[in-house]
């Protein structure tokens, strides 16, 4: 998204082009995320020559464009697969692991924190979808409701995350930076004492923190769902 | 996927709504509140001609055959309206376990009565030492002369003060906290050894402790096999757990939509309340809350009538977790929203409220069902 325009509304100035990341003037700086992951970058613009046919749509409503991607990509944030995926993930970290001479699902204490949060993910499940058939039957294009989905998604994903990592206990401490690898196949050595799933979870966590941030963050999420929805 | 109510259920809807406004608005549910019975005679004669106490029912026995879902949509509008009458207790539970569990002929007897709201029927399964377990029954039945003789206290019978007829869970075997080994009664309110000591619970609505003494039954007041009543009595309160599900769903938003229009309308600094991000924040939370509950009560009101016990058994648990702490959240924090307008008598709000908590407490709170579900993740 690049200003095209300085008249008129903030929004109305902006157009979407599609630039080669080959052409002279473009410099890429990493920026590393907290659990040592490399996955957002700085990019700079040195007089940077794009031709006119690269222009997508029409000049000047880029965030028309860019606010139908975002609504898409915060329905897509509710995650539910992800979010079911990890859920298994955790049941099974928590039948493995030890916990005073019983499985650590027995604890009760923990057992009732992976019930939490299956509840609100069983809920965001059904609402996730009354939101899309409603959408469906009015062919429409996806409206506020879609930041909750965003909110509640990212929270599911992020508790879980967080349980996943307490589950594991003093095997959430060892950072192994080979473990960011999604081919990673465990390490002999450390396996002897911890499952080769545990070295990425506590990482998972970490960068996790994003996924109340991304996208528009809680607060903004919150704020659209009581200007749009509530009408306040 | 249909999340829509049908046609019908809309229709059903847009009927429950017009008799709340017309016939039964704050200032009627406070007479009716303040009324010796508790509940009104005359909206009970309307749900009559309405078909709503046939609506559970079989069709052959004058019923209308409806499901959990349409049960759903009442519900919904006994929360709304704050309604009063024994719906719950009479029709979703009484006449749900005896369509399920009673002989051709006491169902031809009884569900015609009730249908019609010529009776109405209280079940009686809940014991003080079993908290919130049905299964825990310490009341006793003994086979006596060709009948039977019960001994032994229930409380808090909800609505059981108007009840014509109470459904009485009662031990002929097995241990106190067995599932095997429970029997069901008809017991007519005017049976020699029954005691029913009565009194008003939180929201105005009544209830009953009953004590039973020696109390003399004939063959035909057992309801269901010998032993065998307690999976027919843990559906029915199942039954009636998605209903307050529903019920909730429906306090829910008309707490909201009582709370958003005072954000809107009063002043304070000289601009709307809802000005404020930090109340515009926490009303997007409620909203939240009541929307997540909704998708639980579908959830709750689809698996109620589900034969598979283990299956139902942990959706209803779900949804009455769920519910109990949304509403909480949407109950306390109404509340707060409206300031001293929130915790006084001659606003609806704090009736709302009111209701919310208590229907936390009925059949098993957060904890409890929190416990239920939690406890399936162990046999996963």
């Amino acid at each position: 998204m690049v200003r095209t325009s300085t008249e008129g509304r903030q929004q109305q100035g902006i157009s979407f082009l599609l630039i080669d990341m080959k052409s002279p003037g473009i410099t890429v700086r990493p920026i590393i995320m907290l659990d040592g992951e490399h996955e957002i970058n700085d990019i700079f613009f040195d007089n940077v020559k794009v031709p006119v046919q690269n222009l997508i749509g029409e000049e000047n409503k880029g965030w028309t464009y860019a606010k139908f991607l975002l609504s898409h990509e915060r329905s897509g944030n509710a995650g539910i697969g992800a979010c079911k995926r990890a859920l298994q993930q955790l049941k099974d970290i928590a039948a493995e692991q030890p916990s005073n001479g019983k499985r650590l699902i027995e604890d009760v204490r923990f057992r009732d924190r992976i019930a939490q949060v299956e509840l609100e993910l069983m809920a965001l499940e059904i609402t996730n979808l009354r939101v899309l058939s409603g959408y469906a039957k009015d062919s429409k294009a996806l409206g506020p409701e879609v930041s909750m989905l965003k909110i509640k998604g990212s929270e599911i994903i992020q508790l879980l995350a967080e349980l996943k990592m307490h589950a594991l206990g003093h095997d959430a401490l060892p950072y192994v930076r080979e473990a960011l690898d999604i081919e990673w196949q465990g390490n002999a050595a450390l396996n002897s004492h911890y499952g080769a799933y545990a070295p990425p979870l506590s990482g998972q966590y970490f960068n996790n923190r994003k996924t109340t941030i991304y996208a528009g963050s809680t607060e903004i999420q919150k704020n659209i769902i009581s200007q749009m929805i509530l009408g306040l | 996927m249909e999340f829509d109510y049908t046609e019908e259920q809309r229709a059903l809807q847009d009927t429950l709504q017009r008799f709340i406004s017309r016939d039964y608005d704050f200032d009627k549910r406070k007479t009716v509140l303040r009324s010796e019975a508790g509940f009104s005679a005359d909206a009970w004669k309307q749900y009559a001609e309405l078909g709503l106490l046939a609506l559970p029912l079989p069709e052959d026995l004058g019923g209308l055959g409806g499901t959990a879902v349409d049960v759903m949509v009442v519900m919904e509008q006994f929360g709304r309206g704050l309604l009063m009458e024994p719906y719950l207790s009479s029709v979703v539970l009484g006449a749900g376990l005896l369509r399920d569990s009673a002989s051709d002929a006491q169902k031809r007897k009884l569900l015609p009565e009730i249908a019609q709201g010529n009776i109405k029927v209280a079940l009686a399964c809940y014991e003080a030492a079993g908290r919130f377990d049905p299964a825990h029954v310490g009341c006793s039945a003994v086979a006596k002369n060709g009948g039977w003789q019960l001994s032994g206290r229930k409380s808090v019978v909800l609505d059981a003060p108007s009840a014509d007829y109470f459904l009485v869970s009662a031990r002929s075997g097995g241990k106190e906290s067995d599932r095997d080994g429970v029997s069901l009664f008809l017991v007519p309110r005017q049976t020699q050894g029954l005691t029913v000591t009565g009194y008003a619970t939180q929201t105005g609505a009544r209830a009953a402790d009953l004590s039973l003494e020696d109390l003399t039954l004939g063959a035909d007041a057992l309801i269901g096999k010998a032993g065998e009543a307690m999976p027919g009595i843990l559906w029915a309160v199942d039954r009636g757990i998605a209903a307050l599900c529903a019920e909730a769903v429906g306090v829910m938003d008309a707490l909201n939509k009582a709370t958003l229009e005072y954000l809107k309308t009063r002043k304070q600094f000289g601009v709307a309340i809802g000005t404020f991000q930090a109340l515009k924040h926490r009303m997007a939370d409620m909203l939240m809350a009541a929307e997540q509950s909704r998708s639980m009560a579908i959830i709750a009101a689809v698996q109620a009538d589900s034969r598979n016990p283990r299956e139902r058994s942990r959706a209803i648990a779900a949804a009455k977790a769920y519910i109990g702490q949304a509403g909480r959240l949407v109950g306390q924090q109404a509340v707060q929203l409206h300031g001293g307008m929130g915790v006084v008598d001659e606003y609806i709000v704090s009736h709302y409220f009111k209701r919310l908590t208590m229907i936390d407490i009925t059949f098993g709170d957060v904890d409890y069902h929190l416990g239920r579900f939690s406890d399936t993740l162990l046999t996963a």
